[in-house]
């Protein structure tokens, strides 16, 4: 019984509506903490969702791109209008300060690392 | 050293990786002739077109760009649209606070994608819009190539 819920769900996240491409990203570490920043083009603000559950960071967003109506389509490259990606973040950083700016397209996040997180230096004795 | 552990030399999709090049040297391109200026999957930024009766449009997916600095010219019924985009990673500079760059996935640097439009488009009649990441081309249609109702008397 537990099986089949698990095929199931894994089955319906793999739906037509729910299938998603894994946007591009650069993740840069400073010392205070992570920059990541995701290309997500055509979502708007309003569609995109960041979300963090426990240790797990899931960005997803929908791609909003106002059609015409009457389009059919010629040649397409960019087929799934959803875009989903998610991260473990490990445990010095604080998932409860995560700053995100969303312009152009590109979603700049910022994760501080946990105030006592910051590197130190460990004096080395010598004797 | 290797970008992941698949893609050792002898690693287990090693081989499939060379089934998969292969195929596509042979069978690839299907014999058929593929546009002049087309590129490979993947190039930045992706590209749609789709037509209505009135217009043609083409949609580029090109975040973090200044509109002001994407070139869109149409000559002789070849739209092009251009540009550069900065790298966001910091530039290396000797004693720089420490920045480590775990994942460099976005492409930078200059871009170039041609489409060849069809014959029935006005190119004095287009509007480009840059929204939430992607350029939006629009390209009216001539006015007399519109299919036109012709009434029997």
């Amino acid at each position: 019984m537990g099986t089949r819920n698990e095929l199931q769900t894994s089955a319906a996240a793999n739906q037509p509506e729910q299938r998603a491409l894994a946007p591009r990203v650069d993740v840069l570490e400073d010392e205070q903490g992570i920059t990541l920043l995701a290309d997500l083009p055509g979502v708007p603000r309003e569609q995109l969702e960041i979300k963090v559950d426990g240790e797990t960071l899931l960005i997803e967003g929908v791609v909003a791109a106002a059609t015409p109506p009457d389009l059919k389509p010629a040649y397409v490259e960019l087929r799934v209008p959803r875009y989903r990606r998610s991260f473990t973040l490990s445990r010095e950083l604080d998932p409860s300060r995560i700053e995100a700016n969303l312009k152009d397209g590109v979603l700049n996040l910022r994760i501080p690392k946990q105030a006592h997180a910051q590197p130190r230096r460990i004096a080395v004795q010598v004797g | 050293m290797y970008e992941s552990l698949w893609s050792f030399p002898g690693g287990v999709m090693g081989d499939f990786d060379r089934l998969r090049r292969e195929l596509d040297d042979v069978f690839g391109t299907s014999g058929l002739a593929s546009s002049i200026r087309s590129v490979a999957p993947g190039a930045f930024p992706a590209v749609n077109v789709g037509q209505t009766p009135t217009s043609v449009e083409v949609y580029a997916f090109a975040p973090g760009m200044d509109p002001t600095k994407i070139d869109v010219v149409i000559d002789r019924g070849v739209l092009t649209i251009s540009g550069e985009r900065a790298s966001a990673l910091p530039p290396h500079q000797p004693g720089d606070k420490r920045v480590s760059v775990y994942s460099r996935e976005r492409s930078s640097g200059t871009f170039k994608r041609a489409v060849s439009l069809p014959d029935d488009v006005d190119p004095t009649r287009v509007h480009a819009t840059y929204r939430d990441g992607v350029l939006n081309v629009s390209i009216a249609r001539r006015e007399s190539a519109q299919p036109q109702r012709i009434t029997v008397q």
